[in-house]
């Protein structure tokens, strides 16, 4: 399989002004993705799970340039997107294509569905004849399974379930080869929620896309995923084949996110060990030292708040599985 | 005598596009003690349900039908009577805890009050039972904490103050709207695992209502499921989920990817849930239903019987549900 992205310690960092300071006052540094490293290959899918404020809709949109990062993102072996110029940026954004979480909110009101299907050709594709740009959008209306008479209807008149069908054939008109779906399916009912998966999965079978697939649901992500990435106030605790990471999770933090999530199985449910996570996350703006699970951690030891764990395999892992944690192989 | 008793209650609203009538015919109850959970999708009518119980649907809404708790009649009651009720017998747990909390008033006003009003405390007294509320849903450091405003706190901190808040008058009935939906996973299951533990401390009942039916697995002892404002089918836990008997409950259970197991491809509920200005005049699941046929459009189907303290609205024979559904199910749909 060929390598589609390669991401090299990216990092995002927020400068926030601080509380009634003077205006040239040096600002608070908000880390919130902090040195993180992946690949991604053409034609797979890459979870990202992770509680609200971890850093993962941070991280898809720094891979975008939507916002300023640090580090390197090279695209197909060649450019480094995080350094080619505005110019040349724009041309690998019909590369990469987002879907966004409100549906209703990522599609202008004031457009019709044939327009803002068509928006992203006129842009990227000023070559195209308007004729030809009507039959693209039709194709693709049919792809994700909306009427071809719904072309003149407004964002409003559709549901939830539709709106989202009409921004992933947005996404898919400019033909990319990765899309970034930030929590595609979290605002959308369970009935509706499963109709939208198996879209997408349907349309990356047929297309050979990448996805990146952020969402806090582990359930929707073990099912569509082939590797997850755990992250934690912006840095990757671990990250593994799918089927490694469910069945043989080693990093803390992914056993206790897993063991909280609900089993609609009533037997399994009773039985069940959670591990509760004492407390919240830090703030970001100050993040513990060493470790940054360790405040929360039932493994912490002295160690943790020393030393920063590096983020590799380990023993009791599987081949490819990464792990930051000093005692991953404990227990 | 049940603690909440639900009979035959309808609530309709007034709107320009005409009557919406987002609760038909819906009855339950509610032993003292115990957990039932209303499973549905957005427009299902389950807050609804909860809302009208309380008297507090929006203006344009009417409610029909009877609700008695503790076998008093508390449906459209006069204000003052309710009042009396609310907070003090039922209190209710919304799914925004930032909406429902005032932010111009420090915690402690807001809790004392409660008190004050209703029990008649001084302000030192109040303060000093709202501290010992939020100890009891462990908030760290209470005594200080209560000086904070809402904001202050993080999310699902701000839910707790809201359930000790709504504790405050020890309630023989919570009413949880979707309680853990705006949380993250990890802080939901504080959140539920603290809501039995005060149920065996306080002796309440909960009504849970949830779209999640991985939280209704792990917290309720019967649930109903409603679809289109009306009841799909009403079970005691272990055997709507063991063996569902209405298409609409095997549909949802087959649609949920799970974490403890992989799948190759979800079931989907093909469409959209009905249009509640204009429902489908019998079966409300119908076109959306892989058994449906033209004799579903003519009748509303029954509650019936289908076993000791379970119940089903649908009129296709238990066998016939039970032996799967169909595989060219989207294909036959009209």
């Amino acid at each position: 399989m060929s390598e589609l992205l390669r991401v090299e310690d990216l990092r995002v960092t927020f400068d926030i002004p601080r509380r009634g300071a003077l205006p040239f006052a040096e600002p608070l540094h908000l880390r919130a993705v902090g040195g993180v490293d992946f690949t991604l290959n053409a034609g797979e899918t890459l979870g990202i799970v992770g509680e609200s404020g971890c850093g993962k809709s941070t991280l898809a949109r720094a891979l975008i340039r939507m916002v300023p990062g640090e580090g390197r993102v090279v695209w197909m072996g060649g450019d480094d997107l995080l350094a080619v110029s505005r110019r040349k940026m724009l041309s690998y954004r019909s590369e990469i294509q987002m879907i966004f979480q409100d549906p209703l909110a990522a599609l202008n009101p004031r457009m019709t569905v044939g327009q803002i299907i068509a928006e992203p050709l006129r842009t990227h594709r000023p070559d195209l004849s308007s004729t030809e740009v009507k039959t693209r959008v039709k194709e693709m209306m049919d792809r994700v399974s909306l009427l071809p008479n719904q072309i003149n209807r407004y964002p409003h008149e559709f549901s939830g379930g539709q709106c989202q069908r009409i921004g992933i054939a947005r996404a898919l008109i400019v033909e990319p080869k990765l899309i970034i779906c930030d929590e595609p399916v979290s605002a959308l009912d369970v009935s509706i929620q499963a109709q939208v998966i198996n879209l997408l999965m349907r349309l990356q079978k047929e297309l050979g896309l990448a996805l990146i697939f952020i969402a806090h649901d582990l359930s929707v992500v073990r099912h569509i995923s082939d590797r997850v990435m755990v992250l934690y106030l912006g840095r990757i605790m671990e990250i593994a084949e799918k089927h490694d990471l469910y069945a043989n999770a080693r990093h803390p933090y992914t056993q206790a996110l897993m063991s909280a999530v609900p089993v609609p199985d009533p037997d399994i449910e009773r039985t069940k060990d959670v591990i509760v996570l004492s407390g919240e996350l830090p703030s970001p703006l100050d993040p513990p030292s060493g470790c940054v699970f360790r405040t929360r951690c039932p493994r912490a030891q002295a160690l943790c708040a020393e030393r920063d764990p590096v983020l590799e395999e380990k023993p009791s892992g599987r081949p490819g599985q990464r792990i930051a944690c000093h005692f991953a192989d404990e227990t | 005598m049940p603690l909440l008793e639900i009979d035959d209650l309808s609530v309709s609203f007034d709107t320009p596009d005409g009557t919406v009538s987002a609760v038909r015919g819906v009855s339950m109850a509610l032993e003292a003690g115990k957990t039932l959970a209303i499973v549905g999708e957005s427009g299902s009518g389950k807050s609804q349900t909860a809302f009208a119980a309380l008297g507090l649907l929006a203006k344009n809404g009417r409610a029909t039908g009877s609700v008695r708790f503790e076998g008093e009649e508390i449906l459209n009651a006069p204000l003052k009577a309710l009042n009396k009720i609310r907070a003090e017998k039922i209190a209710m747990v919304f799914q925004d805890p930032m909406t429902s909390l005032n932010p111009y008033m420090r915690v402690s006003d807001q809790m004392s009050e409660v008190l004050m009003h209703h029990k008649g405390m001084g302000k030192k007294e109040a303060v000093a039972e709202a501290v010992r509320m939020l100890d009891a849903v462990h908030i760290p450091s209470a005594r200080e904490r209560i000086r904070l405003y809402p904001h202050e706190f993080s999310g699902g901190m701000r839910q707790r103050v809201m359930i000790a808040m709504a504790l405050l008058c020890r309630p023989r009935l919570l009413i949880a709207d979707e309680p853990t939906t705006a949380l993250d996973v990890t802080v939901q299951a504080q959140i539920m695992s603290l809501f039995s533990e005060l149920q065996s401390e306080f002796g309440m009942a909960l009504l849970l209502i949830t779209h999640d039916l991985g939280v209704v697995a792990g917290s309720c002892e019967d649930v109903v499921v409603m679809y289109g404002g009306r009841i799909m089918e009403k079970a005691p836990v272990d055997p709507l989920f063991a063996d569902p008997v209405h298409p609409y409950t095997l549909g949802l259970l087959r649609a949920i990817p799970r974490v403890d197991k992989g799948s190759e491809e979800l079931l989907t509920i093909p469409g959209a849930p009905p249009n509640m200005t204009n429902p489908p005049p019998g079966c409300p699941f119908r076109p959306r239903c892989a058994w449906g046929g033209d004799d579903c459009d003519a009748v509303v189907p029954p509650l019936d019987s289908v076993g000791p303290n379970r119940s089903r609205a649908c009129i296709r024979p238990v066998e016939t549900i039970r032996e799967g559904i169909p595989a060219d199910y989207e294909e036959a749909l009209p």
